[in-house]
């Protein structure tokens, strides 16, 4: 698949092999729901989609061969799950017994061959999930296109729903791209990330070159790092808003760059430490949430910043009293990215 | 949590009460009149029987014209773009105000031997006006606006998204209407088809007007009774009460329908 997509906005160009699975991210209103509709059909844009060499752009929905599986995912209300499936089998003029075989696989190869007969309104989140997924892949689409298909659902049928996706999709006979908000799906589903803010592709890549070289504090946030974006001088960053953030290796100066530190790098101190090379940020304790026996702290300084600590620590220093706080940052902990 | 029932001021109560005594006194004068005892015989002449079987046939003639016509109309007010499409809502629901007596007169103008495509209706024979087809054109005319402005609003208040699914899988802009979008007002098809088809059996100016009151021909159960006032007043009575009850029936079944 090759996609090249201008509307008033979104201006993103795409690639993806089949079988390969693209994870599409980005924060609220970046267009990631528009870019789906469009190579969809949906919606009207300029540019050009290409799959299997067809130029499929131009053509109505309906002759694009191109699925889609909408995040509240519209089941047709008064059919059964096996007649949602199989109405993309039909709509191309297989006979109704055929095509029911067929849905009746998918629904199987999905885990809910035995809700074939069930209304839409008797299916939980997670049997709505698959049904529609198995609609959207039993017409053999070109391009499977998945909007947020894991919102929505509890946390068990999450991680079915999940690896259910993986199984289908990977190295199936078609791409797919996947809208998600969920660094979780990023990391387990996608062979390749997309970064899409303002309608503009930030970055693109497999997940571990964008986590290790963020180009947005948004998505640096999304996979749970400090970021700050500011200008380079001598010694570090010069952070946009105020303040300063020292690193090792200190890029030429005057660039616009991210400083990206891991919170498991940031220490927290009651009295002003000693040392150098080093930020220390003076500032008060924000939101503390726990995150699996540890402790994520927010300390709001010049600039913010986020620490995770161990529970036993948290304890030590007293952080639910909230207060004053010393914040200390290691500048061999710090990256410099230019962006 | 309910609120505290609260007694009616008596200035709102006094004139509620008038209007359901407004409506219930002459339905009980009507029942009260009716000759219970003779309705079999009297509902079993030949005029009310051809009435009572022409009202049905044009009746239901009317409803499934107006189905025809007027699911699509319904679905053209609701989805397209065309320009106008205010001013066509505003021209379909015209009847539902306008004095039947000048729809007739309308449709004379246009379908009846000296209308606006008279000519063109002579001479293919098949001038409606004072036929039973008069009679279901004139119920069409008049039920047309209840069929098409309920299933406009629950085509309006329709998510496109599945139609948009439709057309992902592979199916044409009819055929997503078929199989998706009139199956998810079907049940409001079938309420409009049942207040059209009241206003349909309820037709008496128009049909007057357009089509006569020509007995086995175009002489409806509404124009029998008015004529039967003069000739033979328990036998009106007698009918009347039947299309009471058959009215009754009509609203229980939509209330059921709608819940």
């Amino acid at each position: 698949m090759r996609a090249a997509v201008v509307t008033p906005w979104v201006a993103a160009t795409l690639e993806a092999a089949p079988g390969e699975v693209v994870a599409l991210v980005g924060p609220n209103g970046a267009g990631k729901t528009t870019l789906l509709r469009v190579l969809a059909g949906l919606q009207p844009a300029t540019g050009s989609l290409r799959l299997d060499d067809r130029e499929v752009h131009g053509l109505a929905p309906q002759r694009r061969n191109v699925g889609w599986v909408p995040q509240e995912r519209l089941l047709f209300a008064h059919m059964s799950a096996l007649d949602n499936v199989a109405y993309g089998l039909r709509a191309r003029g297989v006979s109704r017994a055929s095509a029911r075989r067929t849905a009746l696989s998918w629904l199987d190869r999905l885990g809910v061959a035995d809700l074939a007969g069930r209304r839409p309104d008797a299916l939980s989140g997670g049997q709505a999930a698959r049904v529609a997924l198995a609609r959207a892949l039993a017409p053999a689409p070109g391009l499977v296109l998945l909007d947020e298909p894991l919102a929505a659902l509890d946390a068990s049928s999450r991680d079915d729903v999940r690896r259910l996706l993986r199984d289908t999709l990977a190295g199936g006979p078609a791409p797919a791209l996947i809208v998600t908000h969920d660094p979780v799906d990023v990391v387990a589903l996608a062979d390749r990330l997309v970064v899409l803010e303002k309608g503009r592709v930030v970055q693109a890549g497999t997940p571990a070159e964008v986590t290790r070289a963020p180009r947005s504090t948004w998505i640096a946030d999304l996979l749970g790092q400090n970021a700050w974006r500011g200008t380079t001088d001598a010694t570090g960053l010069l952070v946009d808003g105020g303040g300063h953030i020292t690193a090792a290796e200190p890029l030429p100066p005057g660039l616009s760059a991210l400083a990206l530190a891991e919170p498991s790098a940031v220490t927290l101190h009651r009295r002003r430490p000693e040392g150098s090379a080093r930020t220390v940020l003076q500032g008060q304790i924000g939101d503390l949430r726990s995150l699996g026996g540890r402790v994520r702290v927010v300390v709001h300084a010049e600039p913010d910043v986020t620490a995770e600590v161990t529970v036993a620590a948290a304890a030590d220093l007293r952080l639910a009293d909230g207060g004053p706080v010393f914040a200390t940052l290691k500048a061999t902990e710090v990256r410099l990215v230019d962006v | 949590m309910r609120s505290v029932a609260r007694r009616p001021p008596l200035a709102l109560a006094g004139p509620a009460l008038l209007a359901v005594l407004l409506v219930l006194l002459p339905l009980a004068a009507l029942l009260g009149r009716t000759p219970w005892s003779r309705m079999p015989a009297l509902l079993a002449t030949t005029e009310v029987r051809q009435a009572l079987w022409l009202s049905l046939r044009c009746g239901l003639g009317a409803v499934l014209l107006a189905l025809v016509l007027g699911v699509p109309l319904a679905w053209v007010l609701a989805r397209s773009s065309l320009p106008g499409r205010r001013l066509l809502r505003a021209v379909v629901t015209v009847p539902l105000v306008l004095p039947p007596v000048v729809g007739g007169v309308a449709l004379l103008l246009a379908f009846g031997r000296h209308g606006v495509l008279g000519r063109v209706l002579v001479e293919s024979g098949t001038v409606p006006a004072f036929t039973p087809y008069g009679v279901v054109l004139a119920e069409t005319f008049v039920s047309l606006p209840f069929l098409v402005l309920t299933v406009e609003g629950a085509m309006a208040g329709l998510d496109r998204g599945r139609e948009d699914v439709a057309a992902t899988l592979g199916a044409g802009p009819l055929r997503a209407f078929l199989t998706v979008t009139l199956p998810a007002v079907a049940p409001s098809v079938a309420a409009g088809a049942a207040l059209a088809g009241a206003r349909a059996l309820g037709e008496f100016g128009a049909t007057i007007t357009f089509a006569g009151s020509l007995p086995g021909t175009t002489q409806t159960v509404p124009l029998a009774v008015y004529q039967l006032l003069e000739d033979d007043p328990p036998a009106a009575y007698a009918l009347s009460a039947f299309l009471l009850l058959v009215s009754v029936a009509l609203v229980l079944g939509l209330r059921a329908r709608v819940r």
